[in-house]
């Protein structure tokens, strides 16, 4: 064991040093599971990262892992306790998306990007908590908990994903799957302090993922490292026969691009990312950290992204109207909970006003209404047209750069309750983010820094579509040319 | 204003037409009835069209036929069934429509316990097929087209069951692929209404999109209704439109549109109007009724279909479909007429059904071309055995003829026996019989029947003296000029030989004895 | 205001979410908010503009007809509320 892991406690290693010690059998499966399971026993009460740790499966699993590569099995992830955002269903375990109205719903099947996970050998420690349906940025949202953020419990750990951003920096996963339709993998990882990937439309199979913005939303990777994410992605990427939007082109191994070099590599910085109401220690961390890429020889060029203005207002235009229809099977017929109105129609209106929280009826109520006669040309096709001028803006760019460097989220981890009731406010925090969705393309946040709080700054870099090699190829040199990556949350107990 | 005049400016909604005044179809001698018809026709492909779970629920048990796709489970997804798209495509093409060079999956959004996602995946804004037109024969031999405005893909919708209270919900047959096919409004009598469902049905079971039973709900049909005087044709002007739901048949649509007809032209003589209403057909009673509506606000928010990629149709996807298209009943009939010189109740009888077409293209391959010989066939298959069709047969259905134990090629043999005169035709038609049950060879039947005809002529001669030996009194009416008698003895000599006797050859020696004893005598 | 309190109650009967008077008034103001902010999106000229309904340049995407099992019955009703002799159960489809 080298020097650097002897000191470092099981749950925080990264996956590729944890795969590094069970090839060696330094540690075992079983080792690293039980390790994990006991830093969520010490954390849990204070993170509440998860709705559902599957402590027995997980071990079972993990004694799986360690018999098939005693026999010699090789798989890329065989041993790696990971946690899965609860809007991936799982065969079995109880998947809710944080909403009451799926409280107890067991899925007969498991989404493909959890079913690449297990057939790689990765051991699945429980379902992590969400906005409900991924719907918001702070983990609010979800109808059962508030995830606190390790860095400082009293402030958010973003979102949607914040479960799975607040496991991975607590050191309750050594690595997580979030997902993305607005920034939900990216933000959550620049307000935890760790690496989110935000993969191309189409890259990643979404059967399975409980859809929110179904021409939006992305399964990403959340992990310590860039290392990580790239090993993660190389197992859930892929085309997918039963997802008809999954990308037919072959995967590459991710993991090649890592070359620590980006001499020539021409990154563009979007002065229209740069904008009013931006915390100037985070445009500082970015700035600085564009620079430093530049001392590594990238060639950095300033951009426009004319349209950036307006990503925010279509996001909010077309996800919810996707929502509106994708929450619709929500009517307690099939599954989850039924209000037992003695009238049908009564049953529909009270299960779903029940059963939904107040923002996820918000964004079906916005999404209705962008959708209804008389409103569709002036709301929903609008915004549909306008995501066209984004896309070329982009298209524009990339002709220029390889890729984009901007900021994640405006600001750090902001207080818990200090935007839930200003539904605009929030909605805010992912200006810097929606424009990579509505655009299918990708993008990935790597930590760049900490503010005077000490609450980690994260550096948002995008790419074209399927131009994933390129952005872990710049955020991989970053990262290894700088140790924000290394630091890691106080924890609020003794942690194993 | 009279029929006539009426008549004359109708040729205006339906370019083609050829109808004559006299065809007009008034109802209280001076409304006119424009129908447009709403066709939703199964697609007889194995699998449903987003999901993979069989498609052939007919008589499964409740929720057996069912997966995460078609229950709307979260997070499934669906992925469009190829041979639903094509056989959509032939349709269009057999509708002589055109092929949408981009055709795009809409949500169309409402809430119902038989639509599991709260949505249901079909087309609006671009269609696969459009304008195209069905051509329906006239009464008066002239032909109308009725045009097509589009026909579609979508998915079905389960079924519910009203017990006690409560509905009980099957979702097999939900996602099962549906063509919804729309015609612009120009039916403008119950009768062209029959007319046009009839050729439709055809058409689809032609080429094998759809089996066109309307009873098992396999195609449904949804006529809109209104009527107007020829003022208002002349001004442009329509009347308020009534659907009408729940036709279980081509006879209640028929039967259906008649009596809203009715209904609305009484409305307005009375100085009423028409309200835009969906009515249901009371088979029982013969009449429509007015129905609730399934919401009361429809506003359906259609939008793109973020789960299904467009469909991009390419000319070289065209052709290879329409390479695969059958020869079309209109051409098969055309071509009996003209190739084998067969009377058009004939041919259209037998391309009425295309297994009733295959059948009798495999007896003349066998049987022969030559002059008169189609003909022959098509008289034996549209007289005998259509009769032991509905007589043995399940209702009459003439698809049946695909499923009886006898082949085409034995029917040829067994005209040919006649041909050749080792059987009368009398005994065919019991050999036929035998042949549509068993499926045996004719030749078979005859040797283990005895069935073989009587040509020898001294077996004859000996019935006829035995015949006119045991009946001297009508043998002296006819020496005593009634000659009707031989009809008479020509029965009884034919019994003699159990029915096998060659009839031509009996009836010239029984002639020729009668002669040679009225001579004699 | 973009939304009166009326739109906000049809809105919601489209939607099937029957909501507390409380809620109709939350729910008209910050949509009405929401809607405000989205109204930048209006200015822009869109004249001459596609929509981009499709991100990918996927056309046909097409499944071949070969049927699949099924889940057993059990299991497709398993999660369900109401449940009878393997039908999903309802109160009686008729409105009011």
């Amino acid at each position: 064991m080298t020097e650097s892991q002897t000191h470092t406690p099981l749950p925080d290693l990264t996956i590729h040093q944890a795969l590094a010690g069970l090839e060696r059998g330094d540690l075992t499966a079983v080792e690293l599971t039980q390790a994990v399971l006991a830093r969520i026993q010490a954390v849990e009460d204070q993170i509440q990262a998860y709705l559902r740790v599957t402590a027995e499966q997980a071990l079972a699993q993990a004694e799986e892992a360690d018999r098939r590569r005693q026999q010699g099995e090789r798989a890329p992830l065989l041993g790696i306790p990971l946690a899965i955002k609860d809007v991936l269903v799982t065969e079995g375990v109880e998947t809710t998306c944080g909403s009451k109205i799926l409280q107890g719903f067991i899925p007969p099947y498991t989404a493909t990007a959890v079913a690449r996970l297990e057939e790689a050998g990765a051991i699945l420690l429980g379902k992590t908590n969400t906005d409900e349906f991924a719907m918001g940025s702070s983990t609010e949202n979800s109808a059962y908990q508030t995830t606190r953020n390790p860095w400082d419990l009293e402030r958010v750990p973003g979102g949607s994903s914040g479960g799975s951003a607040a496991a991975v920096a607590a050191g309750e996963a050594l690595g997580a799957l979030g997902t993305d339709t607005g920034g939900s993998v990216r933000q959550p990882a620049a307000l935890c302090g760790v690496v989110g990937l935000k993969p191309s439309y189409g890259r990643v199979s979404r059967y399975g993922l409980v859809a929110y913005g179904s021409s939006l939303d992305q399964i990403g990777p959340i992990t310590q490292d860039v290392r990580d994410a790239a090993l993660l992605l190389n197992v859930i990427a892929g085309h997918d026969p039963l997802d008809g939007t999954s990308l037919p082109e072959p995967v590459p191994d991710y993991t090649a691009a890592l070359t620590g070099e980006v001499k020539g590599l021409r990154i563009g910085l979007p002065e229209e990312y740069f904008v009013a109401g931006i915390q100037p220690e985070v445009e500082a961390a970015v700035r600085a950290a564009v620079a430093h890429l530049e001392s590594l020889g990238a060639e950095v060029l300033p951009i426009s992204l004319p349209n950036t203005d307006k990503a925010l207002p279509v996001y909010y235009l077309i996800a919810p109207a996707e929502a509106s229809a994708n929450l619709a099977r929500y009517d307690g017929i099939r599954f989850g909970y039924s209000a037992g109105a003695e009238n049908l129609f009564d049953n529909y209106r009270l299960t779903r006003g029940q059963g939904f929280g107040p923002e996820v009826k918000r964004r079906i109520m916005l999404g209705t209404y962008a959708l209804s006669a008389g409103y569709y040309d002036a709301y929903y096709l609008k915004a549909q047209q306008v995501r066209t001028l984004i896309r070329e803006d982009f298209q524009r760019a990339f002709q220029q750069v390889d890729v984009i460097a901007a900021p994640t989220s405006p600001t750090t981890a902001f207080r818990i309750g200090e935007k839930i009731d200003d539904p605009l406010a929030m909605i805010l925090t992912d200006i810097f983010t929606t424009s990579a969705n509505l655009a299918g393309i990708c993008a990935i946040s790597v930590p760049c820094g900490f503010d005077s709080q000490g609450l980690p700054i994260g550096l948002q870099l995008l790419g074209p579509a399927l131009g994933e090699e390129a952005i872990l190829r710049v955020a991989h040199a970053y990262e290894q040319s700088t140790d924000w990556h290394k630091r890691r949350a106080q924890l609020p107990t003794s942690a194993s | 204003m009279s029929a006539t005049s009426s008549a004359t400016s109708k040729a205006v909604d339906s370019p083609s037409s050829s109808s004559s005044p006299a065809s007009t179809y008034l109802v209280l001698g001076k409304y006119e009835v424009v129908v447009g018809m709403e066709v939703h026709a199964q697609l007889l492909t194995r699998s449903k069209m987003f999901c993979r779970c069989s498609a052939d629920y007919q008589g499964a048990p409740p929720n057996s036929h069912t997966c995460p796709v078609c229950l709307g489970m979260p997070g499934a997804l669906p992925v469009a069934n190829r041979a639903a798209v094509e056989a959509t495509i032939k349709t269009g093409l057999a509708l002589n429509c055109r092929i949408a060079e981009t055709a795009v999956f809409a949500r169309k959004n409402y809430h119902y316990p038989d639509l599991p996602k709260g949505y249901q995946i079909s087309q609006y804004e671009l269609p696969l097929c459009l304008d195209g037109w069905v051509a329906i024969d006239l009464p008066d031999g002239g032909s109308k087209r009725i045009r097509i405005r589009r026909a579609h893909l979508e998915e079905d919708t389960g079924k519910t069951t009203h017990v006690d209270g409560y509905s009980l919900v099957d979702l097999n047959r939900a996602g099962v692929p549906l063509m919804e096919i729309v015609t612009e409004a120009d039916i403008a009598s119950p009768d062209e209404a029959y007319a046009f469902l009839t050729k439709l049905r055809t058409l689809l079971r032609y080429l094998g999109v759809n089996s066109g039973d309307m009873e098992k709900g396999a195609m449904r049909c949804e006529p809109n209704i209104s009527v107007r005087t020829p003022e208002m044709r002349e001004r442009g002007e329509y009347g308020v439109k009534v659907e009408v739901k729940n036709l279980n048949s081509f006879r209640s649509v028929r039967n259906a549109i008649a009596y809203e007809a009715q209904r609305q032209a009484q409305i307005l003589e009375q100085g009423g109007q028409v309200e835009q209403v969906n009515m249901g057909w009371d088979e029982q009673n013969q009449r429509t009724v007015l129905q609730r509506t399934k919401e009361s606000a429809e506003d359906y928010r259609y939008f793109p279909e973020p789960d299904i990629p467009p469909l991009r149709v390419e000319e070289p996807w065209i052709q290879a479909i329409r390479a695969t298209l059958p020869e079309l009943p209109d051409a098969k009939r055309a071509r009996y007429q003209e190739e084998w010189g067969l009377r058009r109740a004939e041919a259209e009888i037998l391309t009425s059904e295309k297994r009733v077409a295959d059948f009798f293209e495999a007896a003349v391959a066998a049987y022969g071309t030559a002059k008169g010989k189609p003909q022959r066939l098509a008289n034996w298959i549209t007289g005998e055995l259509f009769r032991l069709l509905y007589a043995e047969g399940q209702g009459q259905d003439l698809r049946q003829i695909a499923g009886i134990p006898m082949k085409p090629e034995q029917l040829a043999q067994l005209l040919r026996l006649v041909d050749e005169r080792v059987i009368n035709p009398n005994t065919a038609k019991k050999v036929l019989e035998r042949m549509v049950r068993t499926g045996e060879n004719p030749q078979a039947i005859v040797e283990a029947e005895g069935l073989a005809m009587v040509s020898d002529t001294a077996q004859i001669d000996a019935a006829i003296d035995q015949v006119l030996a045991a009946h001297p009194e009508e043998l002296a009416r006819y020496r005593a000029g009634e000659t009707k008698l031989l009809g008479f003895f020509m029965g009884q000599v034919m019994r003699a030989l159990k029915g096998k006797a060659d009839p031509g050859l009996a009836r010239q020696r029984l002639q020729e004895k009668l002669q040679s004893e009225a001579s004699s005598g | 205001m973009k939304l009166t309190v009326d739109e906000v109650k049809h809105v919601a009967e489209l939607a099937k979410l029957a909501l507390t008077e409380e809620e109709i008034q939350q729910f008209t103001e910050q949509l009405s908010a929401i809607l405000d902010y989205a109204e930048q999106v209006q200015a822009v000229d869109t004249s001459a503009v596609p929509p981009t309904p499709y991100v990918l340049p996927l056309v046909n995407v097409l499944d071949e007809d070969r049927p699949r099992p099924s889940l057993p019955t059990d299991v497709a009703l398993a999660n369900a509320p109401d449940r009878e002799d393997g039908y999903f159960r309802v109160r009686a489809v008729f409105e009011e």
